[in-house]
This record gives structure tokens, C-alpha cells and sequence, in this order.
């Protein structure tokens, strides 16, 4: 194995050189410490890499250009919403009044991120048509078990104890399925009709009195919208279950269809995705959850309150003893729905409607180019992101799906979500957003194009693509059959402290 | 774009949304340009006081964090990178994530480190569900001494049917705020229902230290797996959770680098032995190579993960909190083995100072057990004192009777805290303050800011806020 490619960095304990770094922190009395009992005491210091600043930084400067990232360029990824992420908000959450406001603070001295909060909850239940919502969820699939927790409550607090189930359709997120598991459900899988919806009378069939919830994701993760969701919802609520509906598609319908008027009981948003927070390498996000009457007595604690004199507060411990309680600890990632507030109040009303019809526009036309040399297996107007698919492609050239998503990475783009859903074979489930230009759309569906035809041509160049990333296509086997997920053996281990 | 569509307006595109369920208007205020909500968001900001002298802890910690850790996160290749499932195009995320593994393992001791959780409160509530996957028992026994917000996110995230019990405290004497080992013991004696997991803070939330060895070792010999809540700057000093025998380490990785803002996003630190990495929830990032023998990261036994097992996973935690890891994993390689020693052991300092400068005025320690930066004192009527206080430009720490209202024990204390950050000007003002509060002194203006040692001590805890 060599140890570094050209473009690659050894790791920070190959950096490491004993005596290296510090002077950050002044020195504390060599007493310090005494007055701990010696059994309690560190025998030895731990092996940390010792490094000057200088060297720090460019370790980091240099493994970030290793990265693909938005600001590089275009990253179509299904179901992710990678839309562009304003420099405004970074620069507000990092505003010292934010930042530097300890979550334990009295409500006196925490009023600005009070009203901040307030308002943004009220901005989500607007968008969501929910009575209520709770901005505590650090993350959509935290928010998924938040809802299903509600709902697990509601029942219980009918004397309705029957219930044990989850419906989910088979296109839905792997976290709908894994939520209603750790919140003590089985879950019912639903086929999907044939025209990429929900299978109305299959789900009729399947709910009855053991039916707790149902969770769909509308528009599907097929990008199209649920048309027969009325009809779902009313047999849902016949079933005497609720409806949950999982928000990480909201970026398509905002201004268009609200959840909560159109009867479902609970959703989450995914601010990362709609409201444009940054996604982090795999985090920071947060997921609020809006909710209707039913659901309302439930919510996670603390809320945050208005006052008749116009003040803020949080709800004090057991104010609502019919609460879930809570799911982390303090507020929520506040410093995320800073962000959010920030886009939010930048679009207003009128704008986000413009957001979805920008986005939905974009899939769109993005779709009428692919189809040019993709199947579009659900050929009607899409929402903001749409599946194409390669089958043909591979039944002819022997060139797959992830041969394709590959070799895009050698055009200067990011692959899409490739086999997600599972429903459709060879897929790529593709997502412009509204914040890509024409010329990004039609470079992409450029390159898309150019690469079925090298398929017919030169398939072996796809097969073995990338070829001009930093690293080649990886053994995973390898990494899963032996398993090395920690660096042992570092340079300058046990070097004694210098007092 | 509506041209090539053959379509005159974009409404065209919204007409499977069947007419009865299509929205009602927004009704939301007008789009803002930027210069006009820059001026909103630094009103909001400014009404949240900045001001006070604080000695509030409890869970999160103020500390000096290098510039160098937000100017390295604030570059939009970490920040608008999406999770690695790309390894070609993604080896910087994915080595720093290796990396991020490699360092929190060595604090604490452990084999295998999770890419991140939520925060302290939702690893320690997946540590918990973890010890009844890998155990298939269904109860888990969790210290009263251990932060109330994990304990009731382990609650909560017990909801779906397993059972929590609480440990009680000793309530006097040597080991007085601390898990008490005779009841612990009963606990476990019970034939008919096994425990899973013991779970202990360490510090505890009194900044107590705890006889962890003990309770591991009365975990262990009930068939229970032992998981230890720690912080992670203590561990520069104190005995990591590997070396004491605990199975898994969950806790708040904040104070590595993280700023406070009022409650996240922080850092869920999650670690466990090599014997549980089938069981531990999250991604987790290994090394390997590519077809050409280039070292290289990628994500690994993810047939744990929810996008592949779907109910059969070991959790349903997708979107984590890789950014804070990262900033974590800077802060450590910037501060270096000998800084982060530097960190606790000047925090233990100034923390006995603290105590002295209390107890002169009045204000002596509820436990006399030891402890490294945080103790709580008995002050009557505490809740008054603190509001007081705050007048006079002193966050008094914590009174316990706001996040513990049900313990009558704690009626009158206050959980107070310091780290590097924290001056001697400050503990005087504080003592000061709190000496005229329980004289009954009058205020006479405001005390703080007058030193003028304070001007020249860095902003304490401007960090990262990511």
C-alpha cells in the first residue's frame, strides 16, 4: 500500500513530532491537580498528535480540496435537496449574541433567540398548515421518531393500546421503517402501483385496528405527487390511525399544498435540505415538527412561550405533563435554525412559492433533456426531482447505473442518488433545486447524454471511471472484511508532559 | 425552459395537486434583502444579554477555541459537502471523519468511535438502546447523578417499551451527590428482571467524580454492560473510560471546540469496545485502498445503517453532526496533547479557587466528594439569589431547583462551574455580589467590567458556532 497519492495527506498522527504545537493556554499551577485522588488520575497522557498550527492548517485546507461540495459545483443528489447555502446565514448564526448564549441562561437573558425561535415556529406552521410546532428534533429522522413517539401517546391516551403497526409505502426513506422500530412498531411495507404511487387499496387493506400510523413522503421519493392522497388520508383516519408525513420533499410544494390543511396529523422538516442550511459533510441539520390538534398535547418539552407582555419563555420542567418529553438535551440546534430563520425572512411569502416553482421547473426541464437518452420510467410532470433510468443502457452495453454516476465525476459533476428508490431498476433519482442555472442544467443533461454514447462506443472507460478524482473506485470488501477504523501506533505517543 | 416544455406557465406543472387540497395563501411577511434582515438578525442578537460574568456550566462549558478552528470550518468544501457516499470525491470528509475516530478513541480509551451523534443527551439514550440490542434484555439502570436531560431523552427514547430505573445517591457523608453502590447492587439482584446496561456520569452532573471501577464492576457481575457519560476535556486527565472497564462511552463533545449557542449543534460522542461494533449506531468510516493501492476512507459496515437494513437497523440516525466532529478533531490538533491537559487542569484551578472565594462569603459546597471544574454550593433560597445576582452582571451558574423542581435536596444550591476561560476579577466580583446578596447589602451599581485586568483577558467562549 503506498502511503500517500499525489494529491492525498498523510494523517495528522503521521504529522505528529514530539514537542510540537501548544502555547495556546497558559500554563496552570503544577498543583493543579493534586487534589484529585491519584486512582481517578490519567497514568499516562493520551497519544494526541502534537503539531504546529501552521501544519494544522494546511492538513485541513488540503483535505477539503479532496472534497466535492456545493460551492464547488452542481450536485444533483435525489431526495438531498443540495441547494445552494447563503453566506448571510453563516454569517449570522456567528453573530456573538448567538453564539456565545449558554442554553441554561434565564429566559431574561436569552430573549433574542427567544423571539427568533418563536417566530420561526410560527413561520413553519404556516408553511405546513400545522397548529403547532417544535423546534427540538436535531434531525429528520430525529423528528420522524418525535411524530411516531406523539402518536404512540395519542393512542395510549384513547386506552387504545392495540395498536402496533406502521404502514409505509416500499418507496419510502429507510428511516421511516427504522423509526417506527425504535419507537416499538412493526412495520407494514406497501407495494407501490404501477404508476409510482400509493396503492390506495392495498393500504386499505392493509389498516385496521392494529394500524398506529401511516408514513408517506409526498411528492414520493419518485418526485411525483401523491394524487390520490386525499383519498389515503380519509381511509388512514377511518382506520382510526394518523397520518405522518415525512417533509424531506417540502421543497417542491412550498406556497402550493399544505400538509396539515390537507388532514395529515404530523410532519418534519428537514431545514437542511428545504431551508437551504448547510449539510456539513453528513451534519448538522435539524428537523421541526409541525403537528395538528390531535397531536398537540404531546409535543416534546420545553416549548417556547409568548407572554402577554410580549416576552419569551421556555416551558419549565413538567409544566405539560402530557409531553413526550425530550429527545436531547436543551433547546434544539439552534445555531442551525438561525440559518433557517435567516432564509426564511430573505424569501418571505411570495418567494418561497417562487422557490418550488423555480425547482419544480428546473426537474423538469432537466427531465425532458435526460429523456433524450435515459428511460423516464414515470413519464408525467414531475415535482422538484424526477427518476431516470439506465436498463436500456445496460441491456445492451453492460454499462450500470454506478458505471454512469462514475463517470460524471470525470465531467465535473456530483452523481445523483443512484438505485434509490429501489422500485426502479437502474434508477437515478435526480434533483436540480432552484438555485442552479440553465447553463449548469443543460451542461449536466451535456454530459449525461455524452456518456450513453461512449456507452455504445467505449464501455470499458465508463466501467473503470473515475479517473481524474484523487482516489480511484475503492475496496469497500476489504474495508468491511478487516476492519481498521482507528489509527493505532502514533509517532511521539507517551511523551511526558512538559512541567 | 417553459418553451422546451411546450407549456405556457409554470402552474401547469402543479395540476396533479388535486383542487381541494391545493394551499391557501401564504400568509407570511415580504422577502427582505439582505441589508435590511442583517440589521433584523443583529437586533435579535443584541437583545440577548453578552454581558454577564457567567459560571454556568452544567452540561455545556465556555473555553478558549483557536481562531484557526472557524476559519478552517467556514470553508465551503467541508461545509456544502454532503455525507461522503461518493468516497472519489469525498476523501477529505472521509479522513477527517477517520480521523475524528482515531482521536476521540484515544481519549477515551476505546476501539471504535462513531462518526457523531445528536449531542451528549441522544448518544448516551443510543449507548442505553445498545446495551439491550447486544445484551436482548430489556431494563437499563441510569445514576440520578447522571445530566436530567439525558435522563429523560433515555426515557423518551425508551418509549416504544423498555423499562429505565434510576440508581439512587448517597445522600450523606464522603460519597454524599454520588451513585450509591448498595442500591445499585439491589437493583441488579432482582432474578426476574436482568438488566442491560448500567449507565454512569463521570464527572457526574454535581461535577462529582464517581468510584466508576466499582460500578463497573457490579455491572459486569449481574451480566450488564457498564456505559460511562463523560467530557471529554476531563479525559486529558482523568482516567479514560477503557482503563476503568466500561463496554461504552457516550457524552458531549461541545467543549472540544463547539461554540454554546443556546443548545446546539453540538457533538454526541459515542465509543464503544470492538466487541459491540456491530452493535454501535451511526456511520463509521475505515481505511482501505483503491484499485490502483492508493490509501484511502470510506464508510464501512454499513449493514447497520437504516438505508440499508431499513427496520432491521441499529438505529435510524442518518443526518449526524459531522461538521462539529470535525471542528472537534481541529480543536484537539490544535490545542495538542499538552494543551488540552492545559485546558483541564487550569479549569481545576480556577474551580478551587472559586470554591474558596464561595465558602469565604457564606457559600460552602453541598458534597464534599471531589471533583475537577464544577461543584454545586448550598445557598438559601437560591433561586432569588441567582435572579439577584443577575443584576448585579453574575450568572450564578445553575440554580438547582430549575431543572431538578421535584428534589428537595436541591432546594438550596447552586451548580457553579469554571475553565480556563474564567478570571480571578470575575470569582471576586462573584463572591462579592453573592457576599452583598446574603448580607442583605444593597447593590451599588454595576461590579462588573470594573477591573482592569478583564479588558485584557480574550472574549470568553467566542468559538465556533458550528
Amino acid at each position: 500500500m503506498s502511503v500517500v497519492g499525489e494529491r492525498l495527506q498523510p494523517t495528522l498522527f503521521e504529522r505528529s513530532r514530539p514537542g510540537r504545537g501548544g502555547d495556546k493556554i497558559p500554563h496552570p499551577p503544577k498543583d493543579a491537580l493534586d487534589r484529585l485522588p491519584a486512582a481517578a488520575r490519567r497514568k499516562t497522557p493520551p497519544a494526541l498528535p502534537e503539531i504546529n498550527e501552521p501544519e494544522v492548517v494546511r492538513h485541513y485546507v488540503n483535505l477539503s480540496q479532496l472534497n466535492y461540495a456545493i460551492d464547488t459545483g452542481f450536485y444533483p443528489l435525489g431526495s438531498c435537496t443540495m441547494k445552494f447555502n447563503p453566506k448571510l446565514n453563516e454569517w449570522a448564526a456567528r453573530l456573538p449574541g448567538f453564539a456565545t448564549l449558554h442554553p441554561l441562561a434565564p429566559d431574561e437573558v436569552a430573549q433574542g433567540t427567544l423571539q427568533l425561535l418563536w417566530e420561526l415556529e410560527g413561520i413553519l406552521a404556516e408553511i405546513s398548515g400545522m397548529q403547532a410546532v417544535t423546534l427540538q428534533p436535531a434531525a429528520g429522522a430525529q423528528g420522524e421518531l418525535c411524530g411516531i413517539l406523539m402518536i404512540r401517546a395519542y393512542h395510549r391516551s384513547r386506552g387504545d393500546t392495540e395498536r402496533d403497526e406502521v404502514l409505509v409505502p416500499d418507496s419510502s426513506h429507510g428511516t421511516n421503517p427504522a423509526t417506527a422500530t425504535m419507537a416499538g412498531f412493526r412495520t407494514i411495507t406497501i407495494p407501490s402501483a404501477a404508476d409510482g404511487g400509493v396503492d390506495v387499496e392495498a393500504f386499505r387493506a392493509a389498516l385496521g385496528p392494529r394500524t398506529a400510523a401511516v408514513m408517506i413522503t409526498n411528492p414520493s421519493t419518485l418526485g411525483l405527487f401523491e394524487r390520490r392522497i386525499g383519498d389515503l388520508l380519509d381511509a388512514v383516519h377511518e382506520a382510526g390511525a394518523l397520518a405522518y408525513m415525512d417533509g424531506a420533499n417540502l421543497n417542491a410544494i412550498l406556497g402550493r399544498f399544505k400538509p396539515g390543511e390537507a388532514g395529515f396529523d404530523v410532519m418534519h422538516f428537514n431545514v437542511h435540505k428545504t431551508f437551504s442550511t448547510p449539510h456539513g459533510g453528513g451534519g448538522p441539520g435539524a428537523g421541526p415538527v409541525g403537528v395538528g390538534d390531535k397531536l398537540l398535547p404531546f409535543l416534546p418539552s420545553p416549548r417556547v412561550l409568548k407572554a402577554d407582555d410580549g416576552s419569551f419563555r421556555l416551558e419549565r420542567p413538567h409544566e405539560r405533563p402530557t409531553s413526550i418529553g425530550r429527545l436531547r438535551s436543551f433547546v434544539g440546534n439552534t445555531g442551525v435554525l438561525v440559518r433557517a430563520y435567516a432564509y426564511l425572512r430573505a424569501h418571505g411569502g411570495s418567494g418561497l412559492r417562487q422557490v418550488s416553482d423555480d425547482a419544480v421547473l428546473a426537474a423538469n426541464y432537466l427531465k425532458h433533456r435526460v429523456g433524450a437518452a435515459y428511460q423516464i420510467p414515470y413519464d408525467r410532470p414531475c415535482k422538484h426531482e424526477f427518476v431516470a433510468s439506465a436498463a436500456a443502457i445496460k441491456h445492451r452495453t453492460g454499462v450500470r447505473t454506478l458505471d454512469i454516476a462514475k463517470r460524471l465525476i470525470d465531467h465535473g459533476f456530483h452523481p445523483p442518488t443512484i438505485y434509490f428508490p429501489l422500485i426502479v431498476e437502474e434508477g437515478m433519482l435526480i434533483e436540480p433545486t432552484e438555485t442552479e442555472s440553465v447553463e449548469t442544467l443543460d451542461a449536466f443533461a451535456d454530459a449525461l447524454i455524452a456518456i450513453a454514447a461512449e456507452a455504445e462506443t467505449d464501455p470499458e472507460t465508463i466501467r473503470s471511471a473515475p479517473h481524474t478524482s484523487p482516489v480511484r473506485r475503492l475496496d469497500e470488501a476489504l474495508a468491511a472484511r478487516h476492519p481498521n477504523l482507528r489509527w493505532r501506533g502514533m509517532v511521539g505517543a507517551d511523551t511526558p508532559c512538559p512541567d | 425552459m417553459l418553451e422546451a416544455l411546450g407549456i405556457a406557465d409554470v402552474d401547469a406543472l402543479f395540476d396533479d395537486i388535486p383542487v381541494p387540497l391545493r394551499a391557501s395563501r401564504l400568509d407570511l411577511p415580504e422577502p427582505q434583502p439582505e441589508l435590511e434582515l442583517a440589521a433584523r438578525l443583529e437586533g435579535l442578537a443584541a437583545r440577548n444579554r453578552t454581558d454577564l460574568a457567567s459560571f454556568l456550566g452544567a452540561g455545556v462549558y465556555r473555553h478558549w477555541t483557536p481562531p484557526a478552528v472557524d476559519q478552517l470550518l467556514l470553508r465551503g468544501e467541508w461545509y456544502t459537502a454532503y455525507t461522503p457516499y461518493q468516497p472519489e470525491i469525498s476523501q477529505g470528509t472521509l479522513q477527517s471523519i477517520y480521523e475524528y475516530e482515531s482521536l476521540i478513541g484515544e481519549l477515551m480509551d476505546l476501539d471504535v468511535v462513531s462518526a457523531s451523534h445528536y449531542d451528549g443527551a441522544a448518544a448516551t439514550a443510543e449507548a442505553a438502546l445498545m446495551t439491550c440490542r447486544a445484551t436482548r434484555r430489556t431494563r437499563v439502570l441510569v445514576s440520578r447523578a447522571v445530566h436530567p436531560h439525558y435522563r429523560q431523552t433515555v426515557a423518551a427514547y425508551f418509549g416504544g417499551g423498555l423499562e429505565v430505573d434510576e440508581i439512587p445517591l448517597v445522600a450523606d457523608g464522603e460519597s454524599a451527590g454520588t451513585t450509591d453502590l448498595a442500591a445499585l447492587e439491589r437493583l441488579l439482584a432482582d432474578p426476574d428482571r436482568p438488566v442491560a446496561g448500567v449507565l454512569a456520569g463521570h464527572p457526574n452532573f454535581f461535577g462529582l467524580l464517581e468510584p466508576m471501577p466499582e460500578i463497573g464492576r457490579l455491572a459486569h457481575a449481574a451480566g450488564a454492560l457498564f456505559v460511562a457519560v463523560v467530557e471529554p476535556v476531563s479525559l486529558a486527565v482523568l482516567a479514560p473510560p477503557g482503563s476503568y472497564g466500561a463496554d461504552i462511552a457516550a457524552g458531549e463533545g461541545q467543549p472540544l471546540g463547539i461554540a454554546p449557542q443556546y443548545g446546539g449543534p453540538y457533538l454526541g460522542l459515542l465509543a464503544s469496545t470492538d466487541a459491540l461494533v456491530r452493535q454501535i449506531p451511526g456511520r463509521l468510516v475505515g481505511m482501505t485502498t483503491d484499485v490502483d493501492g492508493r490509501r484511502a476512507f470510506v464508510m464501512t459496515l454499513r449493514a447497520r445503517e437504516q438505508d440499508i437494513r431499513r427496520d432491521k437497523a441499529a438505529s435510524n440516525i442518518c443526518t449526524n453532526q459531522a461538521l462539529l466532529a470535525l471542528a472537534a478533531s481541529i480543536y484537539i490538533a490544535t490545542l495538542g496533547p499538552h494543551g488540552l491537559r492545559d485546558v483541564a487542569a487550569l479549569g481545576a484551578a480556577r474551580a478551587a479557587e472559586l470554591e474558596l472565594a464561595l465558602a469565604a462569603v457564606g457559600a460552602p459546597r453541598l458534597h464534599p466528594g471531589p471533583y475537577l471544574n464544577e461543584f454545586a454550593v448550598r445557598v438559601p433560597r437560591a433561586r432569588d439569589v441567582h435572579r439577584r445576582l443577575l443584576d448585579r452582571g453574575v450568572l450564578a451558574g445553575l440554580a438547582l431547583a430549575d431543572i431538578e423542581p421535584d428534589d428537595e435536596t436541591l432546594a438550596d444550591a447552586l451548580l457553579v462551574c469554571a475553565t480556563e476561560v474564567t478570571t480571578s476579577d470575575e470569582i471576586a466580583r462573584f463572591a462579592a455580589a453573592l457576599g452583598d446578596v446574603l448580607a442583605g447589602r444593597p447593590s451599588i451599581g454595576p461590579e462588573f467590567g470594573a477591573g482592569a485586568e478583564s479588558s485584557e483577558r480574550p472574549r470568553a467562549g467566542a468559538g465556533s458556532p458550528r
